[in-house]
């Protein structure tokens, strides 16, 4: 265990505080705060009474159906514990930075527990000699803080996601995954312990090995499981707050999935964007960007001595009053021709950022205001390596359906983990971001729900405001097995969110 | 839940015999809504019309006794069929009668039948349904209003009346509910082919009970706060609106 002067001595650079975004104007909890990590206050041990929490409309990222819950900010764990406890049948829903886009995180007419006041690190345990490192931290805490703590001292989180802005507790109920889940796995594979609160009144420290059961219904559980309060996970080694990244152009679909079965195994990261609105022969083409992080010596002479400082910036914001319709097909089919064009056909061991690499659109804060009043949602499933031919029919028929989507973003998984609601399986996994308003979207999403059972795939529940209950056993088979581990952990079923009651969980 | 679309999984029709009550029902039903309560004065009629709608896709569905009538009691009847059926994304208003309006300009009680049905007895279970729906923080309140009761006119102006208070209670109700997560729709048809109709001459844009539900299962899905059937009816009305009386007055409606 290191002490407070070995962590002194490994220096932090750059760690300037930066405002964050709020999840969305209506409905941010403090709003904007400094990511400067405070003391930890998780677990602190303190009685005071639940503060009486305030009514609050919630939504998720892409701004539909929002309903009202009162939110309460716990300041303890054992405040934690007395808002759960006094959850009456509307139940009680834990909430990160509401980055999930469906209805994950809200709970109409009930309790939510927003973990913005549950952030800092409990402990770490960093060992560059031998490049082994872990952190407990509090469930609030958001990897953009953790960035900000970890890269300057020589570390990175083990998977993130397309977005700096998510908790801690999010990234274990959706048991993330990132670029790298081909190599690496998601989230949970790399939790080695975390601390649960639960709706029979206990707090439990479930690790992968001691309680596999509750630990892995947990991972990917979507917060239905109780409230986890704090975790340890492991730590990637990194020497700079760079990648090296290669970039290839694909002209269609088939090209772009033979050079991902070829060569993702040479890469950490590894994620392409296609245009899905390209139709015919270049049905499918698309952008590979695979990479590493940076060793010291890849970087240039001047940038060495700042190599790694990190200092993400925000661009602009996306004013409240953004007109609908700004994202139609013709904007994105303009859009999508212009990034593809633009980008190399070939490209190799590009320098780029952490934020220009892992989360492009955190520049541009509150972009799903975009998508105007109505909201969007994602489109994101997986289908099994062998029905990759379900993924060229998925585009088909939404690009033949004229539904406006910026870009999809294809990438490969390797096999899942124990957890029996975590999303990730071997296959190929395409996300879209659609816009609301389209007349007849909703079957022709049912259609393609339809397409993905058949072939073996699932929908990511973190990402989903629309799925139909009925395809819930089809896509995620161990439903019942999770349900037998949930009502132990949960014998009233406090813990419910408006997804839990839409899904029939 | 309703989800991001606006599909709706459970529905409480009151005045669930009523024609465009079933056909919303059955509309709602053949788009996932799977729980389907109906409730009103008459269960054998309103048991004859469940099968329809669980052929059309809804696998539960209940009978419960309502008279809009009997105002004392609805506030237990909307606690009792919460309680027993938990939330319900969407409670729709269709109970109604036309009335006899020759009888009703001179007899004082078939004029407050009228009334008390269609706007006393609307207003006293929205009152408590809209006490419901912000309590589970979500759910659509539709009430069935009418082009009636845009502009009184002198052929029905003993139902117009009622249908213009009721609306104009919806919206300012509609207004209350903003920040609550519920919300109210009003809808407003011209001519309905229906029981209530029955044996009279259908007027120009007349519509059926099929068209206004799915009128309202648009209206949902997007978000509106008065949907008009046909929705031409929305641009007729607001030309009618403005004739001067002495023209109003002579047309032939
Ligand atoms: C731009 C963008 C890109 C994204 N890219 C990816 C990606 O590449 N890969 C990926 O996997 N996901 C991705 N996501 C989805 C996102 O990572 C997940 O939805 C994540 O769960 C959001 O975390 P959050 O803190 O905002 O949680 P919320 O959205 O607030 O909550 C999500 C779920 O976590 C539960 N939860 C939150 N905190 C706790 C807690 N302390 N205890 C128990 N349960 C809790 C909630 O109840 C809810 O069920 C992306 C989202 C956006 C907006
Ligand atoms: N038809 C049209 O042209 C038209 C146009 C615009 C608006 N509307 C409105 O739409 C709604 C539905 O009408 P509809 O066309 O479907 O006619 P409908 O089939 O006659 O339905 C009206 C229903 O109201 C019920 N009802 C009457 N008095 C009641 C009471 N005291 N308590 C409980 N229920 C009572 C009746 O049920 P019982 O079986 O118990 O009698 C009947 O089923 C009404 O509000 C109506 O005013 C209709």
């Amino acid at each position: 265990m290191p002490t407070d002067a070995d962590l002194a001595s490994v220096p932090p650079e750059g760690t300037d505080p930066e405002v964050r975004p709020s999840p969305d104007a209506a409905n941010a909890g403090a709003g904007t705060r400094p990511t400067g990590l405070g003391a930890p206050r998780a677990g602190g041990g303190q009685h005071l009474p639940p503060p009486g929490g305030d009514d609050v409309l919630l939504n998720g990222w892409g701004r539909t159906a929002p309903t009202r819950a009162r939110r309460h900010v716990p300041l303890s764990a054992d405040e934690v514990g007395a808002i759960v406890d006094a959850a009456d049948r509307r139940g009680v829903i834990a909430r990160g930075l509401g980055r999930s886009y469906g209805d994950a995180a809200q709970n109409a007419g009930g309790l939510v527990i927003d973990t913005d006041a549950l952030s800092g690190v409990l402990d770490s345990d960093l060992d560059p000699t031998r490049g082994r490192g872990s952190i407990s931290v509090a469930a609030g805490t958001s990897l953009d803080e953790l960035m900000h703590w970890l890269v300057p001292r020589g570390w990175f989180v083990p998977v993130t996601p397309g977005t700096r802005f998510v908790t801690v507790g999010g990234a274990i109920a959706a048991d993330i995954h990132g670029k790298n889940h081909h190599a690496e796995g998601s989230f949970c594979e790399h939790v080695t312990s975390m601390t649960l609160r639960t709706g029979d009144g206990e707090t439990r420290i479930l690790t992968p090995s001691g309680s596999p059961e509750e630990f892995w219904a947990t991972a990917g559980g979507l917060g239905l499981t109780g409230v986890v309060l704090d975790a340890t996970f492991d730590l990637i080694p990194l020497e700079t707050a760079f990648l090296t990244v290669d970039a290839e152009r694909a002209a269609d679909l088939d090209d772009l999935m033979a050079r991902m079965v070829d060569g993702d195994e040479r890469y950490r990261y590894s994620v392409a964007w296609i245009d899905c609105l390209a139709t015919g022969r270049s049905l499918g083409r698309g952008v590979l960007t695979r990479g590493d992080h940076a060793k010291l010596s890849d970087l240039p002479f001047q940038r060495r001595p700042q190599a790694r400082s990190f200092k993400p910036a925000s661009l602009f914001s996306v004013p409240g009053t953004a007109p609908p319709g700004l994202v139609n097909p013709l904007t994105v089919r303009a859009f999508n021709e212009v990034w593809f064009r633009k980008a190399p056909r070939r490209r190799r061991g590009h320098i780029e950022s952490i934020p220009w690499f892992f989360h492009p659109l955190d520049g541009i804060l509150d972009w799903n205001r975009l998508y105007g009043p109505r909201g969007f949602l994602q489109y994101q499933f997986v289908v099994p390596t062998a029905a990759g031919e379900t993924v060229r029919h998925v585009i088909e028929k939404l690009s033949r359906a004229g539904t406006a989507s910026f870009l999809g973003v294809i990438k490969r998984f390797r096999p899942g983990n124990p957890g029996p609601l975590s999303f990730p399986t071997e296959g190929w996994t395409l996300a879209l971001d659609i816009p609301i308003g389209r007349p007849g979207l909703g079957p022709l999403l049912d259609d393609l729900d339809d397409l993905v059972v058949e072939a073996g795939g699932r929908i990511y529940l973190a990402k989903d405001s629309r799925l139909r209950p009925e395809l819930m056993a089809a896509m995620y088979p161990r439903l019942d097995d999770w349900r037998e581990v949930r009502s132990k952990l949960d014998p009233a079923g406090v813990f419910r969110s408006d997804l839990s009651r839409r899904l029939g969980l | 839940m309703n989800d991001a679309l606006g599909s709706v999984q459970s529905a409480l029709v009151i005045g669930g015999s009523s024609d465009i009550g079933v056909a919303t029902a059955r509309a709602l039903a053949g788009r996932g809504c799977r729980r389907i309560v109906l409730a009103g004065r008459d269960p054998d009629a309103m048991r004859a019309r469940l099968p329809s709608i669980h052929d059309a896709g809804a696998a539960e569905t209940d009978v419960v006794p309502f008279d809009a009538l009997d105002t004392d009691s609805h506030e237990s009847f909307v606690e009792d069929v919460f309680g027993r059926h938990h939330d319900f994304d969407v409670v729709l208003v269709a109970f109604g009668v036309l009335g006899d309006q020759a009888k009703a300009e001179s007899d004082g009680a078939a004029a407050v039948h009228v009334a008390m049905v269609n706007y006393v007895g609307a207003m006293s279970v929205m009152v408590a349904a809209a006490k419901a729906l912000r309590r589970q923080g979500h759910g659509v309140l539709v009430v069935l209003s009418s082009v009636a009761g845009e502009r009184a006119r002198r052929s029905n102006f003993v139902y117009g009346s009622s249908k213009a208070g009721i609306d104009a209670f919806a919206q300012g109700l509609a207004d209350s509910m903003v920040g609550t997560g519920a919300r109210v729709m009003v809808v407003r048809p011209g001519f309905v082919k229906s029981k209530m109709t029955e044996g009279e001459e259908p007027a120009p844009l007349a519509t059926t009970p099929e068209a206004v539900a799915e009128a309202i299962v648009g209206g949902l899905g997007s978000g509106a706060t008065t949907v008009w059937v046909p929705s031409k009816m929305r641009w007729v009305m607001s030309a009618l609106r403005h004739l001067p009386r002495p023209v109003f007055r002579r047309l032939p409606i």
